[in-house]
């Protein structure tokens, strides 16, 4: 019944009878599930959004710069900054010898020093660090420090590193094996004997970088007489930031305020403390001063934490109605020289083999390895990507060879939801039915599909991606997330907030959330985040936890504080709690026409004097966090998985290699769209950042030298080379998630892959298992295909 | 060595002692105190410190701030009245042609001195006037429906 029509009018006067008319006019404002352009959008399109290398500092304010090994692997005999210091405006040099701790996302793998000491591991490795007046001494400086070594033998590759007289990278990890990972659950060998078709492949998926717009930078200042330390850092966690900063600079977590301003992209490049902070606030701390550090794009590809180059063999047994029967997956991953999520990497790509599909039989075998590059990551789809890469590529051709149509694969091993995979992942909500359906649909896939002329294709792929991992990598007891809201004295509404806003709109979604349960407009919320001196704790944005967790966090604080402010309404309004209506702007007695306006009620809520203060938390259930059914089991655990199913369709100029995408089509279950103008630019975002991996993008090395660090080698598709992305959000109401919703940034992304290969194989009959598929390489297939006569 | 350098920067005339050496872009950040044109990569590879010079788009890194001596010089902080959007702004902001928001003073930028040249552009016009500029976040899907928006606001009368 909406408000106004809830009983019939009375009125005594003219006057009363306005009022009440005005008043019966106060709509709650609602936000959600609809189009909502971003709450910080309006700072960004005018560029008074603060970038950390925009912020003015006192003057005063050092220059940074870096002097990088140019060794891959040697042992540091001596770096000599006597020269260097003798630079007019030198401040202060500091080595690895300032610095004996190490740091490292997991607490089980830190392996790494902010300045190398002993010995240099990658190419670009951090050695020593210049502070100066202005950034030309500290360049000038930079370029008078002379390192001498004993070179080692350096190790570009996985096998090479893995090689039996290999010398050890890191001296606690025998072989260069960071980590390996076996499991079988279920009878493999079984599977493949009752299978009608057991076929294999060899996929090779060469090392992306996110390369996000914002190079990284921060600013750091110590101020020696209270011994606090302030740094502003291009970070998705700045909370493990703030845990990392406290370990390195061995300083109480209480005399740290770490920031975050806006953040230009992250894509998982932020997701661990990197080194460029660490400096900073050694430097900071040597000159007692504001110490102000931006990395050039060269250094920010360096710096890494891209997606490892990975070799995966897959080998999968299938009925000839495409039920699978088993599955065995070799994986190996050049990890680069130090372990940042190293042994999460490579346990996600074994345990998000599942959660896709009804998988019975499923053999891993994982290996991370350390090698002499710069160190690999966590880049969005964590894990998952090169994997499903291989299983929808392989998915594809054995429908091929059944004669089976790709969707009816699919559809033949769906989940019933809600279930637990056979790696005791917990599955609640399941809408890849619905998004195959959609593609086919929208695609026109039926009429279409093998109809289209040579050189033009359409290929089909699913994936799936976590709604946040359930444990932490850092886990100490506390809530997964929590958020707090303040109601001050004079009825304004503060969300204090610690989730880090890096670009994909968390902000304005728990703006939403917290304005829709009180019925507010967004400009109502004033939302206060990125400081960690002002909000509680958030482990960051990775994992696509935020609307999830987050979000779960927001809406709990905003139910108490509504209860609050429904019982100070009832209070002055003499009215039962439970007889409060709540319009918003307005508070309301059912059985009465005189109301109170919110400033009202926030005025009695607080006629103590006092602002209220709501802790909204929000824990993971245990029935989420993963099985135990080999060592790492949990890694994979989450409470939401997302679905996605993409359609793409191609060109082939089978004169030149030149693949052009004109069309993709990709559905994605993000459980409930809490904005759907965000979920459609995340989805977009996701798809076209697999198609930049799938078609160009490649770190390449010579002798651990990045070749490929500036934008025109390192190649990202332009919105000359973009197709129109058209999104289907469907919405599959989890139990758990915040209104329904899990997540939509990341799960997109693994599909486009194997999708372009499999509509390049629909083109022109020519199946891709290696990465990029550029058009050299297109090219040389087709020649291939002609020599061969196979046309 | 120093020289003086006299520009219009968004509308207004400036003189400047600067190094004769100094990029437009480190003088719009360092000296004029615009930070909102952006750095993106080590030398023309991105576009993200796109300004207009005499109304046509330039990489502000790749150009020195003595060769635009006596010219117009415009940047996303010059877009805009009195606190209102313009329509390349509007069209960024209400698209979601902007996400993270690094790449999109540039993009503004390129899109404003692509509608001033070309007021109703295609889809394949869009994409050729944009096509120096790098976004990492949006596919670039929503960024051309931004532009498609900005060219109906200004057509309407908003300024670009």
């Amino acid at each position: 019944m909406p408000p106004g029509s809830r009983r019939k009018a009375c009125p005594h006067d003219r006057a009363e009878t306005a009022e009440r008319f005005a008043m019966n006019r106060i709509q709650p404002t609602r936000t959600i599930g609809s189009y909502v352009p971003m709450v910080d959008g309006p700072d960004k399109v005018s560029g008074r959004a603060k970038y950390t290398a925009d912020i003015a500092t006192a003057p005063g304010t050092l220059a940074a710069r870096i002097f990088r090994s140019p060794y891959a692997h040697a042992e540091i005999l001596s770096v000599d900054i006597a020269e260097a210091l003798k630079v007019t405006g030198v401040r202060a040099i500091i080595t690895g010898a300032d610095c004996d701790r190490t740091f490292g996302v997991l607490p089980i793998a830190r392996s790494e020093h902010p300045l190398a000491r002993d010995k240099v591991r990658y190419r670009g490795e951090p050695v020593a660090a210049v502070a100066a007046v202005d950034d030309e001494s500290a360049k000038a400086a930079v370029a008078l420090i002379r390192m001498t070594v004993r070179e080692l033998p350096a190790y570009f590759t996985a096998t090479e590193a893995l090689a039996p007289d290999a010398a050890r990278i890191h001296e606690r990890k025998r072989g260069n094996l960071e980590r390996e990972v076996t499991f079988e659950i279920g009878d493999v060998a079984q599977g493949f004997a009752e299978a009608d078709l057991v076929d294999e492949g060899s996929y090779h998926c060469p090392e992306v970088c996110q390369n996000q717009m914002e190079t990284h930078a921060a600013i750091a200042s110590y101020e020696a007489a209270a011994g606090h330390l302030t740094v502003h850092a291009t970070t998705q966690t700045p909370h493990y930031v703030h845990l990392m900063m406290a370990h390195v600079m061995e300083m109480p977590m209480e005399k740290i305020r770490i920031v975050k301003p806006h953040i230009g992209g992250g894509f998982g490049a932020r997701t661990e403390t990197l080194n460029v902070e660490l400096i900073a606030a050694l430097l900071a701390r040597r000159t007692n001063g504001t110490v102000r550090i931006v990395l050039s794009r060269e250094e920010t590809f360096i710096t890494h934490r891209g997606r490892p180059e990975s070799h995966i063999l897959l080998k999968i047994g299938m009925r000839k109605d495409g039920r699978i029967t088993g599955v065995h997956c070799e994986c190996i991953q050049r990890g680069g020289a130090h372990s940042g999520y190293g042994v999460v990497t490579i346990l996600y790509a074994g345990s998000l083999l599942y959660a896709l599909y009804d998988l019975r039989a499923v053999r891993y075998s994982g290996k991370r390895v350390l090698t002499n590059t710069p160190p690999a990551g966590a880049f969005r789809g964590h894990g998952t990507v090169n994997v499903r890469f291989a299983f929808e590529n392989l998915l594809d051709r054995m429908a091929k060879t059944l004669g089976l149509d790709p969707l009816a694969v699919r559809r033949a091993n769906l989940l019933t939801a809600p279930t637990f995979t056979g790696n005791d992942l917990m599955v609640n909500s399941y809408g890849l039915p619905e998004c195959i359906d959609w593609v086919e649909r929208k695609s026109g896939w039926k009429e279409r599909k093998g109809k289209l002329p040579r050189g033009k294709g359409l290929g089909f792929a699913c994936s799936h991606y976590v709604s946040g991992a359930s444990k932490s990598v850092n886990p100490d007891g506390d809530p997964n997330a929590t958020v707090k809201i303040r109601l001050d004295v004079d009825g304004t509404i503060n969300v204090l907030c610690g989730a880090a806003e890096i670009g994909q709109g968390s902000t304005t979604v728990l703006t939403q959330v917290v304005a829709e349960v009180l019925g507010l407009d967004l400009a109502r919320i004033r939302f206060i985040t990125g400081d960690s001196d002002a909000a509680p704790k958030d482990t960051g944005s990775y994992s696509s936890r935020v609307t999830f967790q987050v979000g779960n966090a927001a809406l709990d604080a905003a139910h108490q504080l509504k209860t609050i402010l429904i019982s100070a309404a009832a209070r002055k309004l003499e009215a039962n709690p439970d007889d409060i209506e709540c319009l918003g702007e307005h508070y309301r007695a059912a059985a009465q026409d005189r109301g109170l306006p919110l400033a009202d009620v926030a005025s009695e809520a607080t006629r103590d004097g006092k602002p209220i203060v709501v802790t909204g938390n929000y824990s993971t259930i245990r029935e989420s966090h993963g099985g135990k059914k080999y060592l790492g089991a949990a890694i994979g655990g989450t409470m939401g998985f997302s679905y996605s199913a993409q359609v793409v369709e191609v060109s082939v100029d089978e004169d030149t290699g030149r693949i052009t995408v004109d069309r993709v089509w990709v559905a994605h279950d993000c459980g409930k769209a809490l904005n759907r103008l965000t979920v459609e630019g995340q989805v977009q975002g996701s798809v076209w950042m697999g198609m930049g991996q799938a078609m160009s993008e490649e770190s390449a090395y010579h002798d651990g030298l990045m070749l490929t660090s500036n934008m025109l080698d390192y190649r990202i598709p332009t919105i000359v080379d973009s197709p129109d992305i058209e999104v289907g959000i469907i919405e599959s109401h989890d139990p758990h998630g915040p209104f329904g919703a899990k997540e939509a940034g990341e799960g997109s992304l693994a599909a486009f892959l194997p999708a372009l290969a499999n509509a390049i194989d629909d083109a022109i009959g020519i199946r891709f298992e290696n990465l990029p598929m550029t058009p050299d390489r297109v090219f040389g297939a087709i020649e291939k295909q002609r020599r061969s006569g196979r046309r | 060595m120093t020289r003086t350098l006299e520009i219009t920067l968004n509308g207004r005339h400036r003189a400047d002692d600067v190094p004769e050496n100094l990029l437009l872009l480190n003088y719009l950040r360092d000296v004029a105190g615009l930070t909102g044109t952006k750095t993106g990569c080590d030398g023309g590879e991105c576009g993200a410190c796109t300004v207009l010079v005499d109304g046509e788009p330039k990489l502000s890194c790749l150009t020195l701030a003595h060769t635009v001596m006596h010219r117009a010089v415009e940047t996303i902080e010059g877009l805009g009245a009195d606190g209102t959007l313009s329509a390349a702004q509007r069209g960024f902001h209400e698209k979601l042609g902007s996400q993270c928001g690094y790449c999109t003073p540039g993009f503004v930028m390129a899109t404003v001195g692509l509608l001033r040249r070309n007021p109703t552009p295609d889809d394949d016009e869009i994409r050729a006037g944009l096509g120096g500029n790098i976004c990492r976040c949006t596919g670039y899907v929503k960024i051309i429906e931004a532009v498609r928006l900005a060219a109906r606001l200004a057509a309407q009368g908003v300024p670009p």
